[in-house]
């Protein structure tokens, strides 16, 4: 069986993690196995029932009061509780914050191996291999396992979400026992500077702006056009974040995240190697770079070698004609 | 306080990687080897405690001979101390194994931390494990990815980065912290820093002075292969007036991105 970790934050079940039941999914039915979700938290079965249409079998709600709020140490230990029980052989998280912060602890409690940020499942003589960038996408590697359950997470917006179908699976409660002094370090709140923005990392198209944007004001013409295309936010180079011009969160590469969205637009922006590290894996590449040498054009699906101070205007109107259709 | 920060020497971000194929690794000729960027703030944070509160600033590596460099710098930054926990084993991805490493070194040489800094992740491998995982081993409450963090007495607040957000943790200590971007500006090596880091031994540990057999930390994940990227195909390239190319763009963008 394949267990996936189904992550709710703020009452809403996350699509990363929905698009890892997908894969998780696919691999049980090469495997000849069930896939089966699990919900971690306080009053979460409503929610279960959103999850069924992805091909889960058994979706376990996980629940106790002192679960809600988010904590590694206590999410780990519920979901441990309900490892030992129903002893999967392959559990999957979404490499978002929550799944890369609580895996790895649930790795450690079972003394079991994991592989971080993957790309890639395969199914191969009736266990599963996971393939992963590392070095900045300048090379790959393929994982075994030779611990169990085996442990990965996987890397948002890579692995294509299931047609919901019919919901044919079950919901299964599950009360926990846990020891308050076993919920360390509890997220009591979520800050958030502005209204809710899509992450970067979570956006579908992302609009990138590098140091060619030449200051902050200029940023609006970025979120202009992100307020014309579905599902976009706004990215930036690590020259822009650190002259002060938009915040850290925006920043993409290595030091900043790593985003695969269907689309990745970078304006001004030269492609640097620790760049392209954070959106090399990006489905589509479009750049406007005023200088024809520039390394992004070697990774650009299309390029436009122009003045993007120019070219952003029309391309408005453009945009506008078309969603306007 | 007795503060511990963990430190990994990384290739630098520039170097070119080559793969040996045989042995699925990638070949060190040739590379540049830096301090990990995430721990430099995690350094620089245990640094700025030490200065608020008092305490010792320790700092270990585990890792080849070749590791003595990044805790120079460390030493150099202003860390007290410096320990080398000698380890030759190529990378095996494996964060649990460098866990239970850090943790035996932990409970046999130092077992009175009263907080554990490591970076939020070793830049290149990503595996952004080991700070959890010791954590969990040794029982800790864990704040990763943390970009403002505040101790007073035992007790600590922390934000944490999450999508779109920040989480606000509070834990008491002792406590596992990782470091994310923005937590700090690491300051430089002052010159009277890198003499005094000159003249500090950096004493090296082994497997055996921490009584750890190889089967205790047998790797628990195996490479079954490395290869090089696909390279990724030619696109189309255009040097058009603005208007027309705004044009061509947006039909690129409906007819073979399909995203609008
Ligand atoms: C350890 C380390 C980690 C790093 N991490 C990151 C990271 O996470 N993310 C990151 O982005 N960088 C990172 N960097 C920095 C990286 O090396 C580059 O310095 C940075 O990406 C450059 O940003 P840029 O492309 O915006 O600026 P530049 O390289 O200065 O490029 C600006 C581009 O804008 C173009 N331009 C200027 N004006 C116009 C115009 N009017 N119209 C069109 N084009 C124009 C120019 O032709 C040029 O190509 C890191 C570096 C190190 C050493
Ligand atoms: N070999 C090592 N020696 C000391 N600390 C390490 C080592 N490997 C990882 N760490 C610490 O754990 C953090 C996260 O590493 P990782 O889980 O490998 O991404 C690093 O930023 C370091 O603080």
């Amino acid at each position: 069986m394949i267990l996936i970790f189904i992550e709710v934050r703020e009452g809403k079940v996350k699509k990363s993690s929905l698009e890892a039941l997908s894969e998780g999914k696919r691999r049980a039915d090469d495997l000849n196995t069930e896939a089966n979700a699990v919900l971690v938290g306080h009053n979460m079965e409503s929610l279960a029932h959103e999850v069924l249409p992805y091909g889960a079998s058994k979706v376990y709600v996980v629940e106790n009061s002192l679960l809600s709020h988010y904590s590694a140490a206590g999410f780990s230990q519920a979901l441990f509780s309900l490892v030992e029980d129903i002893k999967p052989e392959v559990i999957l998280f979404s490499a978002s914050s929550m799944g890369k912060d609580l895996a790895p602890r649930l790795a450690a409690k079972l003394g079991v191996g994991l592989a971080s940020d993957c790309t890639r499942t395969i199914a191969k003589d009736g266990k599963l291999e996971v393939v992963r960038p590392i070095f900045a996408g300048k090379a790959f590697v393929t994982l075994r396992f030779k611990s169990s359950p085996i442990m990965a997470t996987l890397r948002p917006n890579v692995f294509p979400l299931g047609e919901p179908g019919e919901k044919k699976g079950e919901v299964i409660r599950k009360e926990v026992v846990i020891p308050e002094d076993q919920i360390k370090a509890p997220a009591l709140e979520i800050l958030r500077e502005k209204e809710a923005e899509i992450d970067v990392t979570e956006a579908k198209i992302v609009v990138s702006g590098g140091r060619g944007m030449k200051g902050s004001d200029n940023f609006d013409l970025l979120r202009d056009l992100v307020s014309l295309l579905p599902n976009s936010a706004v990215g930036a180079s690590r020259s822009a974040v650190d002259a002060g011009w938009i915040d850290h969160q925006h920043q993409v590469g290595q030091t900043g995240k790593t985003v695969s969205p269907d689309l990745y637009i970078a304006f001004g922006i030269s492609g640097a190697i620790q760049h392209l590290a954070g959106m090399s894996s990006s489905k589509f590449i479009v750049a406007v770079n005023k200088d024809s040498e520039a390394s992004i054009f070697k990774v650009a699906d299309f390029g436009v070698v122009g003045d993007l101070f120019q070219v952003i205007p029309y391309l408005k109107e453009e945009l506008k004609k078309i969603t306007s259709e | 306080m007795n503060i511990f920060v963990l430190v990994k020497r990384i290739p630098d971000t520039e170097s070119k990687i080559r793969i040996n194929h045989e042995t699925g690794t990638i070949v060190e000729e040739g590379l540049t080897f830096v301090l990990n960027p995430y721990d430099e703030y995690a350094v620089e944070e245990a640094l700025r405690l030490r200065e608020a509160g008092g305490g010792k600033v320790t700092v270990l590596s585990v890792g080849a001979e070749e590791s003595r460099i990044i805790l120079k710098k460390c030493l150099a930054m202003g860390a007290d101390e410096a320990f080398l926990l000698k380890d030759n084993t190529p990378e095996t991805y494996d964060g649990l194994r460098m866990a239970k490493i850090i943790v035996r070194a932990l409970e046999k040489k130092f077992s009175d931390y009263s907080i554990l800094l490591f970076g939020k992740q070793s830049m290149g491998t990503d595996n952004a494990q080991v700070p959890s995982m010791v954590a969990e081993l040794l029982g800790l409450p864990q704040v990763n990815v943390v970009t403002k963090l505040e101790i007073e007495g035992t007790k600590g607040t922390a934000h944490r980065e999450i999508e779109g957000a920040l989480e606000k943790v509070s834990f008491s200590l002792p406590a596992v912290i990782s470091a994310q971007k923005g937590l700090n500006e690491p300051r430089y090596e002052t010159l009277k820093g890198i003499m005094m880091a000159k003249k500090k031994e950096i004493p090296i540990l082994s497997f055996e002075d921490l009584d750890l057999k190889e089967e205790d930390i047998t790797p628990l994940l195996e490479v079954a292969k490395m290869e090089s990227p696909p390279p990724r195909q030619a696109g189309k390239i255009i040097e058009e007036e603005p208007e027309k190319a705004a044009k061509k763009m947006v039909e690129f963008l409906h007819n073979e991105a399909k995203v609008i």
